[in-house]
């Protein structure tokens, strides 16, 4: 029977079946970071139980660094015990730490295939919602509670469900100033927050087969934001181009294996799916977010809708989004003033996305009164981009240019939005409250359109401030 | 682990309506940090509560109308975004044993169910009705009946839904897994991952 890459991975990971009906799935790649690990060690100590694999777990921390304070003890005590906890667990326990001083600390969604520890075929779990990006690699990610964090920590394994599989084809050509983000922030759009509940989602079609490994991570990493559990893009060429030579990669013989093995996983031609969705590429422009959620996203050329003639039930979050937002329905979104400007996350905070950037940067200025951020996902992403002049572009426009980590993404360090400050962020969460603030407002939108704002100090369509045709 | 079936929740409720409630909403990023789970319970809606109150209204979770709920009554999608546990296990902390909405985010679904807290769907127009009745009669006891498959509120009685394996978990005292995942033949399947194993 011709099967998916989704039901392939899941067959070769089952262990079997639990009383209530799930499933027992093994995990092959545990990746855990300091926010959701130590109360999942310290139920483990609680049971007497010890980390079954170490040597398939790997461990960063990402979300409460300071980016402008590298040296510990950090002036947050609280995020300085954070950091120390998940040290000493991972001591004891022989888990490999991706730690401050090691140059190779970042985001979690961006250390793991950076270091080539993300496979195709493989199961990996984090507990962090963004875990489907390491799907662009044609893996099964999932993002986890603590207490599934537990699960794993001591078993290797965690019970679920299986999902139904999705596939989403984009076909046809990007037009110039489109880009990734605006692919998946589209796709959000037309299909919902609520759209993926039970799905994972294949990703396919001209326009993938044309992205490198980058733009399918981000495009991977925001399938949660459409209620996916999981999304993925069957590996080719390219995917073992990327993984070739990097640090966990397998070598030599093991490596033509490997290869063969990753190529059977790919979905069989003809497979059956559960839905299929087909999105014209040249259908989609340059796309920012209006609201409180991601499916609240227009072109940055259309007026903001009008909560009238939306279907009833997306009537009142659409009201609470204009309250919350400060933005008139009927008015144009460009034009909308930025006070700051981010550039960063586990979306959009890879190389390519900060050279893409500043290819347009070079030269101009920052608004006076925009303050901009641009932050690397990861040292390896920050030591690449200073040797080759890319930070050096940020800093000449006026960005801050700063360390490894989630930053504004979320408030849980000290880059955080005050007051009702609006902020041009490619980031992937618009919630009320996320970049720190409950009064702050949040756009999402692309890296070169966080560029466009920046420069404009207002809501910006990137193709008309950069001439891009 | 033996755990406690749950076949039956019933107290007082609170009505959080509105659609996508998200992860952010019922315990914002900046209070996560922390190495336990403990005394997250009273940082639940913080956000939503202080901006009610700015707004010079009572949030219903704050309200001392509503003071001593054990369940939770919202719209759809409820607990969107973050895969944090710390959602869940605020609401436990701040006492909510029980949640009916419209529908769940997926992760929340199983991050709850892990705690023992039944998540239960019902149609818009009753969660509108159970809301109502709610905001009229405080006081009254909202049961959920696990064995009938219905939620209770005085004469008010509907059946919900609930996912079937989620369902069997809660009521076989088995929502926690981690006993029956140590017993399995998890080095067996290991051992034929070449990627675990070596290429």
């Amino acid at each position: 029977m011709k099967r998916s890459l989704f039901q392939k991975v899941w067959d070769a990971h089952v262990v079997g079946k639990l009383s209530d009906g799930r499933t027992q799935l093994f995990i092959g790649t545990h990746l855990i970071h300091e926010v959701t690990s130590p109360q999942a060690f310290g139920m483990l100590r609680d049971l007497g139980m010890k980390v079954k694999f170490p040597n398939r777990t790997f461990a960063t921390v990402d979300h409460i660094i300071p980016t402008d304070e590298p040296n510990e003890p950090f002036s947050d005590p609280l995020a300085d015990a954070m950091i120390k906890e998940l040290r000493k667990n991972c001591a004891e326990s022989g888990v490999t730490f991706f730690d401050s001083n090691t140059g190779k600390q970042g985001v979690v969604h961006i250390v793991g295939p950076e270091q080539g520890i993300t496979q195709p075929g493989m199961t990996i779990a984090c507990g962090d919602s963004h875990t489907a990006t390491h799907g662009a690699f044609g893996a099964i990610a999932f993002g986890i509670g603590t207490s599934q964090v537990r699960d794993i920590l001591a078993t290797q394994t965690m019970a679920l469900n299986p999902l139904k599989v999705r596939r989403i084809n984009v076909h046809g050509k990007l037009r110039p100033g489109v880009y990734a983000k605006d692919v998946i922030l589209h796709i959000i759009r037309i299909l919902g927050v609520k759209g993926g509940l039970g799905y994972a989602y294949e990703y396919g079609g001209e326009i993938f087969d044309q992205f490198s490994l980058e733009e399918r991570m981000t495009v991977c990493n925001m399938s949660i934001e459409g209620g996916a559990r999981c999304g993925y893009v069957n590996p080719d060429e390219k995917t073992f181009e990327y993984l070739k030579g990097r640090p966990y990669a397998p070598e030599d013989e093991a490596w033509d294996r490997a290869v063969e093995h990753w190529k059977s996983f790919r979905s069989d031609e003809g497979c059956e799916y559960d839905d299929v969705v087909n999105i014209n590429a040249e259908d989609i422009a340059p796309t920012v977010t209006w609201g409180i959620n991601p499916e609240q996203a227009i072109f940055i050329d259309e007026n903001l809708p009008d909560p009238a003639s939306m279907p009833v039930e997306s009537r009142e979050t659409a009201v609470e989004a204009y309250e919350h937002m400060k933005l008139k329905a009927g008015d144009p979104v460009k034009g909308t003033k930025v006070d700051v400007a981010f550039l960063g996350s586990c979306t959009n905070g890879r190389l390519s996305d900060f050279e893409e950037a500043a290819k347009y940067l070079k030269g101009r200025k920052v608004a006076d009164h925009v303050k901009a951020i641009v932050v690397p996902g990861s040292q390896v992403v920050a030591g690449i981009a200073e040797a080759k002049g890319i930070a050096k572009i940020f800093e000449e426009a006026g960005f801050e240019w700063r360390g490894a980590g989630c930053s504004m993404c979320l408030g849980m360090n000290p880059d955080q939005l005050v007051g009702d400050q609006l902020c041009a962020s490619s980031s992937n969460r618009n919630f009320k409250g996320r970049q720190g603030s409950p009064t702050g407002r949040t756009v999402l939108m692309s890296p070169v359109m966080v560029a466009a704002a920046a420069v404009k100090g207002e809501v910006a369509d990137a193709r008309e401030v950069f001439d891009i045709a | 682990m033996a755990l406690q079936k749950v076949l039956n929740v019933s107290g007082t409720a609170v009505p959080v309506m509105g659609d996508e409630i998200d992860t952010d909403r019922i315990i914002p990023a900046r209070f996560m940090k922390c190495v336990t789970f403990d005394g997250l319970g009273e940082f639940a809606f913080a956000d939503a509560i202080k901006e009610a109150e700015n707004a010079g209204r009572v949030f219903p979770f704050k309200s001392e109308k509503f003071a001593g709920a054990s369940v939770l009554v919202s719209g759809a999608n409820f607990g969107c975004g973050s895969s944090r546990e710390h959602a869940p296990q605020a609401l436990y902390r701040a006492g909510i044993r029980a949640i009916i909405a419209g529908s769940f985010a997926e992760i929340f679904f199983g991050n709850s169910t892990t705690l023992g807290i039944p998540c239960v769907s019902l149609p818009r127009e009753k969660l509108n009705e159970l809301a109502d009745l709610i905001n009229q009669q405080p006081e009254m006891v909202v049961e959920i009946d696990l064995e009938e498959k219905c939620v209770k509120a005085g004469d008010w009685v509907t059946p919900f839904t609930i996912a079937e394996t989620a369902y069997q978990a809660l009521v076989e005292g088995k929502f926690d897994p981690i006993a029956e995942l140590s017993e399995s033949n998890i080095d067996g399947v290991a051992a034929s991952l070449p990627y675990v194993s070596g290429y």
